[in-house]
């Protein structure tokens, strides 16, 4: 298998962002029948369906630009641990439900940036792409304020667990808005990611003050995910994503 | 009827309220809303299910996931299932019943005279 650093810029830029909604979408999977509602299951299977519609568009692109002649499957199935791009955000595990509310908070005002940002791309794919997402991640990030901020506003209990969650997943954001030589050497087609944090910030700490939650400051930040550097999360869900389709290569129903 | 109070409960119809213990919030903890979806402009909200919300914004916003992600609306209402005031089964008969063997209260149940053409 290619590794990432050999991909053309545009391929392994589409891929980062792929894997991106690739990785979160099969997390988010897993909160189907486990979660408090029967209500708040379908809403987070519709933002996990949301989140693969965008990775088939990205991987399949990805596979267009590399010119292998891979396939979405291809690259979602058939990649190891070390080809993925996606951030360690992603690819966490759930916790509970306050980690996973403040990782859909993070990711998707993160989203929400991006695909602002790529609705002024000079590639067409990109640009379309972003015009539909930009409006299925604002109602995935408006979907996690609204239990950040009840899960803020609520008990002591549940404004501390809110608390924790936030505490949990910050030390993966600052590797979303890390340089990326892929988009850096793509001018006028890729969002540098460093000009998507002061929205990012400001759309953040609104919500985070509403209900007296704190910014958390973490010590210490991940990074590398963009490079093929994963914890051993990934791997695990990786066998379970990938279990199937090679077992049964190419089976169908 | 003995004063006892109905809902309509999911829209499976009036459900006795009346003396049942902890009926709000639901059993699952948040209350039950009623789903009103517009299909298109021009037509009234139809009522289309019911879901568990913990209020009425978490409410509206299930209701977009549960009922409309299928392009199904253009306008959605929630309204708690407790404020709905629902007829009751026991009243079935001297509600509805007293209707159906009037027939003159159907307009085509009287003949138009001839010579009356503004009728």
């Amino acid at each position: 298998m290619t590794t990432p650093a050999t991909l053309p810029a545009l391929s392994a830029y589409a891929l980062s962002l792929g894997d991106d909604a690739l990785i979160l979408g099969q997390r988010l999977a897993e909160w189907i029948t486990r979660a408090p509602q029967i209500e708040e299951d379908v809403a987070i299977g519709n933002i996990a369906l949301d989140l693969l519609g965008q990775a088939r568009v990205l991987l399949t692109y990805a596979g267009e630009a590399e010119g292998a002649g891979r396939d979405e499957d291809d690259l979602a199935y058939l990649r190891d641990d070390r080809d993925f791009r996606n951030v360690h955000l992603v690819e966490i595990p759930n916790g509970d439900f306050a980690v996973t509310m403040a990782r859909l908070l993070a990711f998707s005002a993160y989203q929400h940036e991006l695909y602002q940002a790529l609705l002024g791309s000079g590639d067409a794919t990109l640009a379309g792409l972003a015009g539909k997402a930009v409006k299925e991640v604002t109602y995935h990030r408006d979907h996690a304020t609204q239990w950040v901020l009840r899960l803020g506003d609520g008990t002591a209990t549940s404004h501390d667990r809110m608390q924790a969650g936030l505490e949990r997943v910050w030390p993966y954001v600052d590797e979303l808005f890390d340089a990326d030589p892929a988009a850096a050497a793509l001018p006028g087609v890729a969002a540098d990611p460093a000009t998507l944090r002061p929205p990012w910030d400001r759309y953040v700490d609104q919500v985070l003050q509403q209900v007296t939650l704190h910014r958390p400051e973490p010590a210490w930040h991940a990074r590398g995910g963009r490079t093929g550097l994963h914890s051993e999360h990934l791997g695990h869900l990786l066998a379970e994503m990938q279990h199937l389709h090679r077992s049964h290569p190419g089976v169908t129903w | 009827m003995s004063g006892q109070d109905m809902t309509a409960a999911g829209g499976h119809g009036a459900v006795l309220t009346d003396g049942v213990a902890v009926r709000r919030p639901g059993r699952r903890g948040w209350p039950l809303w009623e789903v009103f979806v517009r299909a298109r402009r021009g037509l009234s909200h139809q009522h289309v299910g019911s879901l568990h919300a913990p209020d009425a914004a978490m409410a509206l916003r299930n209701a977009r996931d549960v009922y409309t992600r299928r392009a199904e609306g253009v306008s959605i209402w929630v309204v708690p299932s407790a404020a709905i005031t629902a007829s009751s089964p026991e009243e079935k008969d001297p509600f509805f019943d007293p209707a159906l063997d009037k027939v003159y209260r159907h307009p085509t149940f009287y003949d138009v005279p001839e010579g009356v053409s503004h009728l």
